[in-house]
């Protein structure tokens, strides 16, 4: 008996990602030198999202052509961006077969309320998240992978490191709860019991937990990695620094030996500068994407 | 020393990028030791090896940074068992690390929208066929004389044996049904002994 699209093969791929640094790329070129700096994906889009903050404007899914193209160009992953509750997007981004839907708050939300049903679909979804809430939430609606918000396009990875903590934080508090207070933690979770039950017997996430937003140095993913990420997806870091490709080599030998400082410490020599960042704390709140989704 | 505890075998499990910690929960709940492999140092004293799961081009370059490749072949020509599942299956073949003598395509099945679950019957393994969980999952194109093909999806090969080394090109660490890692770790047992 032979069954397609199974929760099992969708959250699987992600769990074959672990370990492994997702990267942004906008052409075919940049995802070449992606893969041959050992990404275990690439997420393609239009901007990377420096380029959308300063940009501005509606920020969409890309031009088929373009993902098309990237295809085309590597044997690794293709993952690509859908605006939140933008099902259509989504849909056609399924008819081109990549692999992976990332409903994002990188680009314009289009529904003010609701997600995209992801169950709805054999492509699999990875979402961002803030909280616990947020992350068993989208985990609700279908999603097969979890990645935290960050801040992306900033380069500053405070609000990476505030989001996994924020999640792992309340995955540990989950744990140390009677079976006869997970209801009450799932109201104020605003999550699905049977979720939050499962979180708690658990100890993690029933799905793969990546971080976004933010990172811009190898130190940068190691520490992600030491705080609970299974593995890292890096945007505006690589191709809006000055050396891509050594950047790119760097930041996946830190996410692999993220234990062993010593090994960080030799990947993060000699890169040339890091992209221009932006702190977070300066960005007005409407400048804020972490905000975007519920 | 006849009524100590016999010790636990350690399988290593290369940890480069890829699905390691789910082969590790498996092993553990097994009875083996697990041991992550990330450099050559890792290798010592293992009595088998798993390849994961993951991306094989990023593990191939993870080999060649850490300068794996020699240190790998060493421990497969000692005759150490060594189990590959999907990526870990293409590592294995003639045109990575060439432990075992086949050739595997890539995302043979298709893209990830392909991936698909199915029964495999597996030969010499009882209790009815695995369920298998392929993941943009490779298959065996040609094999030498050496490999014994055990198991096949809509006439493609996806199980294999030669020696001490199996290969599956399905995700035999998610789910619950552990019996490929009981035949590779009877294999590590009686190999150690």
């Amino acid at each position: 008996m032979r069954d397609e699209a199974t929760f099992r093969v969708k959250a699987g791929l992600a769990e074959m990602l672990k370990g492994g640094v997702i990267m942004d790329v906008v052409t075919p070129e940049q995802a070449k030198v992606a893969e041959d700096s050992g990404a275990a994906a690439v997420m393609a889009l239009e901007r990377v999202p420096a380029d959308i903050r300063r940009d501005g404007g509606v920020a969409r899914m890309s031009d088929p052509e373009m993902i098309a193209g990237i295809q085309q160009a590597v044997s690794i992953p293709v993952m690509a961006k859908a605006r939140i509750g933008h099902f259509m997007e989504a849909r056609v981004l399924a008819a081109l077969e990549v692999d992976y839907v990332d409903e994002s708050e990188v680009l314009t939300p289009a529904d003010e309320a609701n997600h995209i049903d992801k169950w709805d679909f054999k492509v699999p979804f990875v979402c961002g998240a803030t909280n616990l809430g947020e992350a068993l939430r989208r985990i609700g609606e279908g999603a097969a992978m979890i990645r935290s918000k960050g801040e992306a396009g900033t380069g500053d990875i405070v609000e990476a490191v505030r989001h996994m903590r924020q999640i792992t934080g309340e995955i540990r508090r989950l744990a140390t709860l009677g079976a006869d207070e997970a209801a009450s933690a799932a109201k104020e979770l605003r999550a699905p019991l049977d979720l939050v039950r499962d979180v708690a017997r658990e100890g993690r996430l029933p799905v793969v937990l990546f971080c976004a937003g933010g990172i811009a140095t190898p130190a940068d993913a190691a520490l992600m990695m030491a705080l609970g990420a299974e593995g890292v997806f890096v945007g505006s870091g690589i191709f809006k620094a000055e050396d891509p490709p050594t950047r790119a080599r760097a930041i996946v030998e830190a996410t692999t030996h993220w234990q062993d400082p010593e090994r960080v410490a030799k990947a993060s020599r000699g890169l040339g500068p890091a992209m221009v960042s932006i702190e977070s704390s300066k960005l007005e709140s409407d400048q804020l994407l972490a905000q975007r989704g519920w | 020393m006849t009524d100590a505890a016999p010790e636990k075998p350690v399988v290593g499990v290369l940890a480069l990028q890829g699905g390691f910690e789910a082969h590790e929960r498996m092993l553990r709940s097994l009875g083996a030791t697990t041991r992550q492999v990330r450099v050559p140092a890792d290798l010592e004293g293992l009595d088998g090896l798993v390849l994961p799961g993951g991306e094989s081009t990023t593990m191939t370059l993870g080999v060649e940074r850490e300068s794996l490749a020699e240190p790998l072949r060493a421990l497969a020509a000692r005759g150490t068992p060594i189990l590959g599942s999907c990526a870990g299956l293409i590592m294995l073949d003639t045109d990575h690390l060439g432990l075992m003598d086949f050739r595997a395509e890539r995302n043979a099945f298709g893209r990830q929208i392909r991936s698909f679950e199915s029964d495999v019957d597996v030969r010499g393994l009882e209790g009815g066929p695995v369920r298998g969980i392929f993941i943009r999952a490779p298959w065996i194109t040609e094999h030498g004389p050496g490999v014994e093909i055990l198991g096949e999806v809509d006439g493609h090969a996806v199980a294999a044996r030669q020696a001490d080394m199996f290969a599956v090109a399905f995700h035999a660490e998610l789910g619950h049904d552990d019996r490929i890692h009981r035949l590779f770790l009877s294999r590590v047992a009686a190999v150690a002994a």
